[in-house]
């Protein structure tokens, strides 16, 4: 292969490593606004009709469920990235 | 052994710890000094970000706010945390595949320009201010209500304290002090957290506790809660006062104005590898949950506690913690109807600040010369006091409110080093080394960074001694402030190459004066604005408009952009290398 070649594979490459992370992002992001500003603020009236195990689900989401749902999202992004950065060979590891 | 004595012994022991820390791990090149060498582990710079975080604020006021506001408190815990799924989402690994040290370093060579690095440093600093005069007065609360020295004696000694390990060892001395300053404010926060939940409600893991049923009843902690405070006339606990859309505002710029704090984002330099930074930050979020998911429990009880102890009871009988605040001020009694029984309601007490006349009433309750309001409330309470005075409320022992202390100085103490630390490389390095001098050697350089450091405690001291009036009202500017300036200009530096010097100046500074401009407006005493609901821009309070700040910031640099020259193609491939993990920074 020559040297041209390469760089333009790995221009693909980038490109479409670059693609999947933002897919990744907005999907992640999706839910962290969801978890959030949507079910502890915007429909928390509606939320707070259901109540399990002694909470009410709006508040519960406002004051605890959020923050366990944010680490969640942060380790999925963490891991689904490994693998994203090797299939695509930009691994820094 | 009495718990003054007990008190001593534990933020002695800890003084000690962080000391021999610093000595062991001294800084000696400005790598070390300014990143830690970047060799830090994930987990340990998961510890030292979340001691970072939490601030006195996050220790001593949070579980008070919840207690006191409840659904309303959730924009600080929402906001709070929501803030590193932003920072290991969208910055923070790209931040370190960038691999310098600072973030002004970051913005100046993003947008090519020396006045975009300056006026980070500006934003910076400010920002970094007026965080850090709240933390030197938390240390100095801590140290007059257990340790019984005036306030400035105990500001002075946290002066002290901060500047032998931060001047002395850099990032590297801070980052492991505030490993072990994690453990020991966690530590001091769940104890009295478990004794109180088993006590309320039988279920040891708070957390859960807080929805669990009250001892001795079928009723669940909150649905109690509710009743309790409705019958006195207060709104819900889980139902709010304040608007939707200004909840919305206020947590969207608490999460954004957390994702973009100077000091917070550094932190992300430290550890070896980009996947090292996401994976960091999700440790961090873990170690703040911690604390994060029992402060709601702690607020939901102590109000309770605190409902049950007071409301209709005679004050000549009220437990011994009732007097012991009183007497340093952060509890107030005032009988309206000379009944000599406590009634508590919504509203406050009296007119004006607690001022007592140095006399005593006929329960023995320390006379007000404040003007009595015409509310049936009659006791003022400071809302600071709920964790300090939780393990007293709950009659625990002696060590436990030792350890809270000690705990209390922690929190205020690495969150006081860390500011400083990012206050004295903007300095040494991007005004410096970056702007104006820069031919001074790397030594000169590290003597700067200790120098300004220096200075930068005094400062803070001075600010923690003697604070402006409006102090506790400008931390809604540091928040404000990072989220419509400098985290709009590192989203759009790593996401939106398109975005030229021009376009980041005139975003950070259109996001900057319309924030800080609605905030004076507001807040200060200058305008005479009512700072009310109906006067607000689409009733925002100033403490949510940093997310109008943000949207503002992004509308004007790309609208500049579109206007201006392009973005050199140098800078274009440093960002298509900064968004790639493994390949080699080529300059």
């Amino acid at each position: 292969m020559s040297e041209a070649n390469e760089t333009a594979e790995e221009n693909t490459n980038r490109s479409l490593y670059w693609r999947a992370n933002i897919k990744l992002l907005a999907g992640l992001l999706a839910i962290w606004f969801l978890v959030s500003l949507g079910a502890g603020i915007i429909f928390v009236d509606v939320l707070n009709k259901i109540e399990i195990a002694g909470f009410k689900l709006g508040f519960w989401f406002a004051q605890q469920g959020s923050i366990l749902i944010f680490v969640v999202l942060i380790f999925v992004y963490a891991a689904r990235m490994r693998v994203i950065e090797r299939r695509f060979g930009v691994s820094d590891e | 052994m009495d718990t003054q004595a007990l008190t001593y012994i534990f933020v002695g022991l800890s003084f000690a710890l962080y000391i021999g820390i610093a000595l062991w791990s001294r800084a000696s090149s400005t790598s070390e000094f300014y990143v830690a060498g970047g060799h830090v582990h994930p987990i340990a710079n998961g510890m030292a970000t979340a001691a970072d975080w939490m601030s006195a604020a996050s220790f001593i006021s949070m579980a008070g706010i919840i207690a006191f506001s409840g659904y309303d408190a959730s924009v600080y815990l929402m906001g709070w945390t929501g803030g590193y799924v932003l920072l290991a989402l969208l910055l923070a690994p790209y931040l370190r595949k960038f691999g310098q040290f600072t973030v002004p370093d970051f913005i100046g060579e993003r947008y090519y320009s020396k006045t975009a690095r300056v006026v980070a440093v500006i934003c910076l600093i400010i920002i970094s201010f007026t965080y850090i005069a709240g933390q030197m007065r938390g240390v100095g609360v801590v140290f007059s209500r257990f340790l019984e020295l005036p306030v400035d004696m105990g500001v002075a000694v946290g002066m002290g304290i901060v500047f032998f390990y931060a001047v002395l060892g850099g990032m590297k001395g801070i980052t492991y002090t505030q490993v072990a300053q994690y453990c020991v404010l966690i530590f001091a926060y769940l104890v009295p957290a478990v004794f109180i939940s088993i006590m309320v409600t039988g279920n040891p893991i708070p957390q859960l506790g807080l929805g669990s049923d009250v001892v001795g009843g079928d009723i669940s902690v909150l649905s109690k809660l509710d009743g309790v405070l409705v019958d006195l006339g207060f709104s819900a606990f889980t139902e709010g006062s304040k608007s939707k859309i200004d909840m919305f505002a206020i947590t969207l710029a608490l999460m954004v104005g957390t994702a973009g704090l100077p000091h917070v984002i550094v932190r992300f330099f430290t550890v070896p590898k980009v996947s090292d930074a996401r994976r960091s930050a999700g440790y961090a979020l873990i170690f703040i949950a911690l604390l994060y998911m029992t402060a709601p429990a702690v607020g939901a009880f102590a109000r309770l506690n605190f409902v049950e102890s007071v409301s209709e009871k005679s004050y000549a009988n009220a437990p011994e913690w009732v007097k012991t605040w009183e007497g340093i001020g952060l509890i107030a009694w005032v009988d309206k109807n000379e009944d000599g029984v406590i009634q508590y309601g919504p509203g406050a007490a009296f007119e004006g600040r607690v001022d007592f006349s140095g006399e005593v009433g006929v329960a023995g309750e320390r006379l007000l010369t404040n003007h009595p309001t015409p509310l049936t409330n009659e006791i003022f309470v400071d809302r600071d006091i709920m964790v300090l005075a939780n393990p007293e409320i709950a009659g625990l022992p002696g060590w436990v409110i030792a350890l809270v202390a000690a705990g209390g100085v922690a929190a205020a103490l690495s969150t006081a080093a860390g500011l400083l630390l990012v206050i004295s490389s903007s300095i040494s390095h991007d005004l410096l080394k970056k702007t104006f001098r820069p031919k001074i050697t790397e030594k000169t350089e590290l003597m700067a960074a200790r120098g300004a450091a220096a200075t930068a405690i005094v400062i803070a001291g001075y600010l923690g001694i003697n604070p402006p009036g409006f102090v506790a009202q400008v931390v809604a500017l540091a928040f404000g402030l990072a989220a419509c300036s400098l985290f709009p200009a590192i989203l759009m530096g790593i996401f939106f190459k398109g975005v030229n010097r021009e376009g980041a100046i005139a975003g950070m500074a259109a996001g900057l004066i319309f924030t800080l401009g609605y905030i004076v407006y507001f807040k200060s005493p200058w305008f005479g604005a009512t700072n009310s609901s109906e006067h607000w821009l689409f009733g925002i309070s100033p403490e949510g408009i940093g997310a109008i700040g943000m949207v503002l910031n992004f509308a004007v640099a790309f609208g500049v952009a579109q206007f201006t020259q392009a973005t050199p193609p140098s800078v274009r491939s440093m960002v298509d290398n900064i968004r790639t993990p493994g390949t080699v920074l080529s300059q």
